[in-house]
């Protein structure tokens, strides 16, 4: 990875080693029509650095004993070891699943609905729609800050709200047992829109014949839903639901900002824990060995759920 | 000329019926999905104007009453905000252009070479936790004597830009009809210049698009900033957490400094809507 970096970038450069730099190419796909290497070298040279070179380093520092400005010591796996005891980190796990869970299937569910009503024509759609993403291009600090004052029990303008319709105060993220349901209401709130927008794609993709044939033999709205839009849309779901896997895992912002993990440790999930064991405890060796389970965690997560996708598309 | 009977008269009348109660339930269904998205925004840009007694009065008072430019005019008192904005210009101007520098060739080349293991790279790159990336990254810094510059902040900030003017790139690129650069390339044109000199000028929309997503989401970024950034080298983001709420400031100025945080944001995705919607940020794009 060094030597990408320290190649000059210049075409002469390129011409002198040619024959090497095109059997780079080859190894990872390129050139298979010209030598499009240079192109792609800067790009490649910055992601080997800020990405790939962290990777490996991680796995190094999660099999030592490493605490900041302390020596290290090779422990081998005990991180792991000690890691799959900690009964905080299985908590944790255990967390990030319940909070995925829930932070995947309502904004799946809310994002089809808005994907259905956005997909017809109406007055100022195209303005509605600008609005209605716009809590996921949103800092995700501002948001969290607005929505911590509006989950205030006793001044909150959600609990006045809620007493409007006649339901007692809740006390949201201030009581361990509605901690995550409260986080995930923000993060369903900031990203419902990419699951519309995912799903309006594929929407607008759709053919129209069996639509047609439909409506010829008298369907019903429930019946064309279920019977026709759902089973096309669903590979198009199923991308959704993965991209939210994947985020909802990782989410960090919104449960630092709001809830710090708290109250207690009711919704520590794994990110926090990591951030904790990383930037509060110092204990680096620790937390690589933590990122290491994180990261196989989403690969596998995704790696389901893009079977089940591809389940999904051979099935009738 | 058939004269109608009053049964078809009143069946005409219950589907017009029928029809309006049709338009009326899809209204609503459109306000209901809507509403929320615009009145966390709304009720952001009323706390920011209130005085205090205003903000914390129960029930909640909406429409400002008095309303005031206090709230503003106490966030520049109680943080040094405008070095806060300089550092967040810095940081994520340097760190887009940056990309886009990096970035176009790399999306015109994997695109033109069809290198679809590098664009899989890519994509595990948007995959990975943040957070796996700062603890090496931290040490790195430490040990090279990069703290409290600028220069964490811009390097780990290209893990967010790059990845994203690629994948935008390559999607651009890869519908850029080829005839042009394919003549040009038989009349002797170098790739540079098939690049450069035609395929670029044809794909600055796209360019224009990668850049303000990679603007958005560097912009947004807050966990790099609170591991990295020191007292002077702070983003907004992180500013506004760090700093305003830990001197336990009240609702009004902080719900201001999280309106100017966040609304060049929002004027920009005003902006770029059509191309989001379009699906250029549906498959990989999104830096968190």
């Amino acid at each position: 990875m060094t030597t990408w970096a320290t190649l000059p970038g210049s075409r002469a450069g390129a011409r002198d080693s040619g024959s090497f730099w095109l059997r780079v190419a080859r190894v990872v796909g390129a050139g298979q029509r010209r030598p499009y290497v240079l192109f792609v070298l800067p790009a490649m040279a910055i992601i080997a650095a800020v990405i790939i070179f962290p990777w490996f380093f991680t796995l190094f520092m999660s099999v030592h004993d490493w605490k900041i400005t302390q020596s290290r010591t090779f422990v081998g796996l005990d991180n792991y070891a000690q890691l799959f005891g900690d009964e905080r980190f299985q908590w944790a796990l255990l967390r990030t699943l319940y909070y995925t869970l829930l932070a995947v299937l309502a904004p799946l569910i809310l994002g089809t609905l808005a994907a259905l009503v956005f997909h017809r024509k109406f007055p100022l759609r195209g303005f509605l729609r600008g609005v209605f993403i716009l809590p996921m291009m949103a800092t995700p600090v501002a948001v969290a800050l607005v929505w911590t004052m509006m989950f205030h029990p006793q001044l909150g303008v959600l609990n006045y709200l809620l007493s409007l319709v006649g339901i007692p105060p809740q006390l949201w993220v201030f009581d361990p047992g509605t901690v995550i349901p409260s986080l995930v209401l923000v993060e369903t709130w900031q990203w419902t829109p990419l699951v519309m927008l995912i799903v309006l794609g594929g929407l607008a993709s759709l053919p129209t014949e069996p639509y047609e044939a439909a409506q010829l033999d008298g369907a019903s709205a429930w019946q064309t839903f279920w019977r026709i839009t759902f089973p096309m849309v669903l590979p198009f779901l199923m991308v959704a639901a993965i991209i939210r896997t994947i985020d909802a895992v990782k989410a960090f912002d919104i449960i630092f900002v709001i809830s710090q993990g708290g109250p207690g440790t009711a919704s520590e999930t794994l990110n926090i824990f990591l951030y904790l064991q990383a930037f509060a405890f110092y204990n680096i060796g620790y937390a690589s060995a933590v990122v290491v389970v994180f990261f196989a965690l989403i690969i596998a997560l995704s790696l389901a759920l893009l079977y089940v996708r591809q389940r999904s598309k051979w099935s009738p | 000329m058939v004269a109608l009977t009053a049964a078809q008269h009143s069946g005409r009348t219950r589907r017009r019926l029928r029809r309006i109660a049709n338009r009326v339930a899809f209204g609503l269904a459109v306000f209901v999905i809507v509403s929320p998205a615009i009145l966390v925004f709304l009720w952001m840009l009323s706390l920011s104007f209130k005085p205090e007694i205003e903000n914390i009065a129960y029930p909640p008072i909406f429409i400002p009453e008095h309303p005031t430019l206090a709230n503003f005019a106490r966030v520049f008192e109680a943080s040094p905000f405008g070095l806060y904005l300089v550092n967040s210009l810095i940081v994520t101007g340097s760190a887009t252009l940056l990309a886009i520098a990096v970035g176009v060739p790399a999306g015109y080349g994997i695109a033109k070479a069809k290198a679809y293991r590098l664009a899989v790279l890519v994509l595990i790159a948007r995959i990975t936790p943040n957070l796996s990336y700062l603890i090496p990254l931290f040490i790195l810094f430490q040990m090279l004597g990069l703290t409290g510059t600028l220069w964490p902040m811009v390097i780990t900030h290209l893990v967010i830009t790059v990845p994203i003017v690629v994948w935008v790139m390559i999607g651009f690129f890869e519908t850029l009809h080829p005839d042009l650069e394919e003549a040009a390339l038989i009349d002797g044109a170098t790739l540079w210049q098939a690049f450069r000199y035609i395929a670029l000028p044809l794909s600055r929309p796209g360019v224009v698009v990668a850049a303000i997503l990679a603007f958005i989401f560097s912009w947004n970024n807050f966990i790099f900033g609170v591991v990295l950034a020191g007292r002077e080298t702070r983003t907004l983001p992180v500013a506004v957490y760090n700093v305003l709420t830990f001197e336990q400031i009240s609702w009004g100025p902080l719900a201001a400094a999280a309106l100017l945080v966040t609304l060049p944001v929002l004027i920009l995705t005003v902006v770029i809507q059509r191309e989001i919607v379009g699906g250029l940020a549906a498959g990989g794009v999104k830096g968190g």
